[in-house]
């Protein structure tokens, strides 16, 4: 980061802060076994299954592996498409 | 005895295993503890060299499993501490030469003449690791405030809880406080935080722990008031069931710089 940069104030996050995001990402794929390429995989397969019922925001979908202390949970966030238009048919 | 087996391990190697596991050892026999500390390390010993005690090895720990000679003929006492034995590893052999069994059976010869053995494990997670851990009544997992090491140990942590081994505790070491109040590193409470296992030990970036491992000399024998030196007589109090409570992390102060100045280290 230059000096004008830092003048100006456009910080980047400090490394300790980015170390713990990545440390914090890796461990949990890790733990549940879930690499980054699974989840890509899955996320397509449950836009697949989900859209041929559903209309959904398919650049909206994500799908992540969260953790809560010991416990992991696969994550999906599946946004519906403007609900509005289906209204009163 | 109550006698206790305490492995010392870290999935990433170049941690600190070696050196806590000397540290730890001569601490402890500094507080009247029979210890005996064990080179688990088939193939890369060092653990002698840290203790100062490569030249006085005769037997080693292959020697006594393939019974070239008994368990008491390859522990060699430390120099200046009446307390602390070694047993080294081999260097010519592998980690082949050592399977489980044996050594559950050698730390059980141990365990009759020693308050607490002290097994430094090699790095990683095959078979030298897994004869290190067999043994164990208790579990020390040695990290450093940095990603990679944090994540074997995330990996070594959910082998020992597979395994029902434990408990399991913590030293994070080689903790730069300086950097740690930039942000620029990660915090003691990152590291716990995420790994989720509790702490016994935080041992701060020192030089004196290399010039310690120069000389062949534990740093904890040394009474030079180092900050890493006072940090591994914590973990061994904290070890032997004292409520030490965590100093706060600092920068080497005036008089820290001074008494090491006046005793020319």
């Amino acid at each position: 980061m230059g000096f004008f940069e830092r003048l100006f104030g456009r910080r980047e996050p400090p490394s300790g802060r980015i170390a713990k995001d990545r440390l914090r990402l890796v461990l949990t794929q890790d733990r549940a076994g879930i690499s980054p390429a699974l989840l890509d995989t899955l996320k397509d397969e449950i836009i697949a299954v989900i859209s041929s019922h559903v209309a959904i925001d398919v650049d909206g979908v994500q799908v992540s592996v969260t953790q809560s202390g010991h416990e992991s949970s696969l994550v999906a966030d599946i946004p519906l498409t403007n609900p509005r238009s289906t209204r009163g048919r | 005895m109550d006698a206790r087996v305490v492995t010392i391990t870290s999935g990433k190697g170049g941690v600190g295993k070696t050196t806590l596991s000397a540290n730890l050892g001569a601490a402890l026999a500094m507080r009247g503890q029979r210890v005996a500390v064990v080179d688990a390390d088939v193939g890369l010993r060092n653990l002698d060299v840290m203790l100062g005690l490569e030249n006085r090895i005769v037997y080693d720990l292959v020697d006594v499993i393939e019974k070239r000679c008994r368990l008491r003929q390859a522990l060699v006492r430390h120099k200046q501490l009446s307390k602390l034995y070694l047993l080294p590893a081999a260097q010519t052999r592998d980690k082949s030469a050592v399977h489980s069994e044996d050594m559950m059976w050698v730390c059980d010869e141990l365990r009759e003449e020693y308050n607490i053995i002290l097994i430094d494990s090699a790095a990683g997670i095959e078979q030298g690791f897994r004869y290190a851990m067999e043994p164990a009544d208790e579990v020390v997992i040695v990290t450093n405030p940095e990603v990679p090491a944090a994540r074997d140990a995330d990996r070594v942590i959910g082998l020992i809880e597979a395994e029902e081994k434990g408990p399991a505790r913590l030293v994070i070491n080689r903790v730069k406080p300086e950097m740690v109040k930039r942000g620029q590193m990660l915090s003691i409470a990152d590291v716990v935080e995420l790994l989720a296992i509790e702490l016994i030990g935080v041992v701060p970036e020192d030089e004196s722990v290399l010039i310690a491992a120069n000389r062949g000399e534990p740093l904890t024998l040394s009474s030079n008031h180092s900050r890493a030196g006072q940090a591994f007589h914590d973990i061994a109090r904290r070890l032997l069931g004292e409520d030490v409570p965590f100093p706060p992390l600092r920068e080497p102060g005036m008089l820290e710089r001074f008494l090491r100045f006046v005793s020319l280290d």
